[in-house]
């Protein structure tokens, strides 16, 4: 092999591993995030079928209930409008009636979006940013306590 | 008083930084010995001080002296002393001084143990490390100062958060910090050699014991975080993808292939800009990470606090620390010469292939991590990238990184025989295919993917033993010889192969967890019982308990294996009494290298509890094949080949490890 041949096997094993770590980047960035939405996004409709979304907003006073099992049913508002949310699973420690939440799922035929993640807060003063903004954006928020 | 001395000893030490930013590099660059030997001693200097400046914090937190604000933000007179002591580097404040402590500490170091290194090159390291100490001094003091006092003192402290309250937290931020800091001595050698329009094959010898230190204990902090986040956070994952823990694998990864890069340059004197880059790259990647946790962009448990100019103080060091080092590396790197021509199978092209996939799948994570940021500063849109997304990248880039690995080590330098090579690892092959078909018999063919991910872990380990014992010549010399040569290795040679064998490791146990864990989910009352793999968990209702600071539901089970009791798990619902904040201890057993984790929800008024409970087969691998890595890395860090000086006879006393 020639110094020049050399160089071009090195280049284009080189070229090919870029060119492949681009493909799934692009590919999981078009397939494989997910988009953040305020029960308002949802209400006014306009998701594919099946598609995994975030949902922020407050879990709306008194719409807590327990079932057997650790099924949980509540309600996300973000004050103008409400969404169903049904959770099997143990609640973060910080889960309360009032507060921001971001729950992932999808949204069932029926309207309830089923949710098989609900974030972790880390502490109690902290609002999920995205939900904060949201707040922000209908004019609720109060600022940080 | 005291906290006014520590207050003064980080002022001066900010001043004596600005000398050594200028005099040691001015002294390299005219050659004049008495401007460079300003450095060591200033070094010193600076350790000394920030040290004092340490030590007044904490002893403002161990007496709980709530006229500081740090203080009464982050501590309680009730809280256990141990944390009060962790409690320093709990926050924002403190964990930059446990920063520019361990930076200077590092310089400190190099002044001490660095005496086979040039003289102008010392000088020119310690210089550019000086950099680095003014900026985040200079942050320091001006926005993050830990020493302003509250007029009039509160009587008591508001506490820290609950979930950094733990033995855990003790340890990870200083593993943690070592590792990131540390790539900082690399990146501050590969400045010097810049300036100074040299590098040589003795540079990547020098730069190497820094570089292993600082990626031992970037390993370790990883795993520790990994396991901290395992049991304390209640949800039973080992690795979320989560920014935050992003923000530490970058420079993991850029770290772990300048650690490769390194030894080419060392062999061959080949790859030098690359080696310079990737150094720069590194550290860059660290500052990248303090500048994601810090500055409040991500909202996480280590986003201490969110202050914009921290924010904005932050970013300007990233910018001015990672573009000034790139300008001067498109400036001076074409001086430096290229050296050592290899055909592409062969040991170089080998750590080249590994530099590449290592490389990429940092910048896979990079994208991941930041695109939610660019995305929402550009449109507004606000999105998660999670693991879906990584497993889509990162996977599949590191699935022929794990197949290549046994190969590098014993291909020849210069031009390799992939034939010869294949050869030498029959028998690792044989054992892969054979703890594949295993898996497949007893598990059914629909776990093929996890079958084939066993597969990958075993080839790892086999083929690191593979290595050793065809160093040692095993098939030509016989048993006897084999063992004395065994034992004659070079030990950065035992080192790589347990590097190696670790990562097989973590793959075991990490394929183990995701293909054949359970999970279940239910509503327990007292006295009931309910079956998780081979085991019985018999629910003995919940009980009060009152901690210093806390009060514990703990939830008792007693777990029975085939009707015979074989231990006990004791999760607990936690309430922080000063802040008023819950926390889930989760209750985990260990069996072998398997674990048993019960986690508490809900508690119902019948006395029934909500619970979470796993059985996770082999998790403990993944912690332990980090150990195994981090092992791997002592090893090497006592290669003798290291502590001699390359153009200069042997002295011995010139590395960190000893």
């Amino acid at each position: 092999m020639t110094r020049k041949q050399r160089r071009l096997t090195m280049i284009a094993a080189a070229g090919s591993v870029l060119a492949v770590a681009v493909g799934l980047i692009l590919f999981a960035l078009n397939d494989r995030i997910v988009f953040f939405q305020s029960p308002s996004d949802i209400v006014a409709g306009g998701l594919p079928d099946g598609q995994r979304i975030r949902l922020g907003g407050l879990v709306a006073d008194g719409s807590v209930q327990r079932g057997e099992n650790a099924q949980v049913r509540f309600k996300v508002t973000d004050t103008v409008e409400t969404v169903d949310v049904v959770y099997v699973g143990l609640l973060p420690d910080l889960f309360r009636e009032g507060q921001g939440v971001v729950t992932e799922g999808v949204i069932a035929p029926d309207g309830v979006f089923r949710a098989d993640n609900v974030l972790a807060k880390h502490d109690e003063n902290y609002m999920p940013k995205e939900v904060a903004d949201a707040l922000k954006g209908k004019g609720v928020w109060q600022g940080e306590q | 008083m005291i906290v006014e001395i520590g207050h003064f000893a980080l002022i001066l030490a900010f001043v004596l930084s600005l000398i050594q930013s200028v005099v040691p590099i001015w002294g390299a660059l005219r050659h004049d010995q008495r401007l460079m030997a300003v450095a060591p001693p200033v070094s010193a200097m600076m350790f000394l001080l920030v040290g004092v400046s340490f030590a007044a914090l904490m002893m403002a937190y161990v007496t709980s002296d709530f006229s500081v604000l740090n203080v009464v933000q982050n501590s309680h007179s009730a809280k256990p002393d141990l944390f009060k002591i962790t409690g320093v580097w709990g926050n924002h404040e403190g964990s930059l001084l446990l920063w520019v402590l361990i930076l200077v500490l590092f310089g400190a170091l190099v002044a001490a143990l660095g005496r086979n290194i040039p003289p102008e090159l010392k000088a020119a390291t310690l210089g550019v490390q000086g950099w680095v100490t003014a900026a985040f001094l200079l942050f320091m003091l001006a926005t993050s100062n830990p020493f302003i006092r509250v007029t009039p003192p509160p009587m008591e402290g508001q506490d820290l958060n609950p979930i950094l309250q733990d033995i855990g937290l003790a340890i990870h931020p200083p593993l943690l910090y070592v590792g990131y800091v540390g790539f900082s001595i690399t990146f501050s050698f590969a400045i010097a050699a810049l300036i100074l329009g040299r590098v040589d094959a003795a540079w990547a010898r020098w730069v190497r014991p820094w570089t292993l230190l600082a990626w031992l204990f970037l390993t370790l902090g990883i795993a520790m975080g990994s396991y901290w986040a395992y049991y304390e956070l209640g949800w039973g994952g080992y690795w979320f993808w989560d920014p935050v823990e992003n923000a530490s694998f970058m420079p993991w990864l850029a770290g772990t292939a300048l650690l490769h890069s390194a030894i080419v340059m060392e062999k061959r004197g080949a790859l030098k800009v690359w080696t310079v880059l990737l150094a720069i790259l590194t550290f860059s990647l660290s500052l990248l990470g303090t500048f994601l946790v810090r500055s409040g962009v991500l909202t996480s448990v280590h986003a201490f606090a969110t202050d914009p100019a921290r924010g904005t103080f932050i970013l300007g060091i990233l910018v001015v620390f990672i573009g000034g080092s790139l300008a001067l590396y498109a400036w001076r790197a074409p001086l430096l010469k290229q050296g050592g021509l290899f055909a592409p199978v062969s040991r170089e092209g080998a750590l080249v292939l590994n530099n590449l996939l290592l490389t990429v799948s940092a910048a896979a994570v990079f994208v991941g991590t930041l695109y939610p940021l660019a995305l929402e500063a550009v449109t507004g849109e606000k999105i998660s990238v999670g693991p879906p997304f990584f497993n889509m990248t990162f996977g599949p880039l590191m699935i022929p990184l794990l197949l290549a690995m046994p190969f590098g080590p014993l291909l020849a330098w210069k031009r390799g025989d992939i034939y010869a090579v294949s050869q030498r690892l029959y028998m690792a092959f044989g054992l892969t295919l054979l703890a594949t078909l295993l898996v497949v018999w007893f598990q059914g063919p629909q776990q093929i993917l996890a079958a084939l991910g066993i597969g990958v872990g075993v080839w790892v380990i086999a083929g690191a033993v593979a290595e050793i014992l065809s160093r040692a010549r095993f098939g030509h010399v016989g048993v006897s010889t084999g063992l004395r040569r065994l034992v004659g290795l070079p030990s950065s040679a035992w080192g790589a192969a347990f590097g190696h064998i670790g990562i097989g490791v973590v793959m075991l146990g990490i394929v183990a967890v995701e293909a054949f864990q359970v999970e279940k989910v239910l509503t327990i009352r007292p006295n009931e019982t309910v079956t998780i793999a081979d085991y019985e968990l018999a629910f003995g209702g919940l009980v009060r308990r009152t901690g210093p600071n806390y009060i514990d539901d703990v939830g008792h089970f007693d777990i029975f294996k085939g009707g015979v009791k074989v231990a006990e798990a004791d999760p607990a619902k936690r309430l922080y009494t000063a802040r008023r904040m819950p926390t889930t201890e989760a209750g985990i057993v260990t069996f072998g290298l398997s674990q048993i984790y019960v986690s508490i929800g809900e508690v119902h008024s019948d006395g029934g509890a909500d619970i979470r409970l796993y059985h996770k087969p082999f998790v403990t691998l993944i912690w332990f094949g980090c150990l195994i890595m981090g092992f791997g890395a002592v090893l090497s860090l006592f290669d003798r080949r290291l502590r001699v000086g390359a153009p200069r006879p042997a002295r011995v006393r010139a590395i960190p490890a000893e």
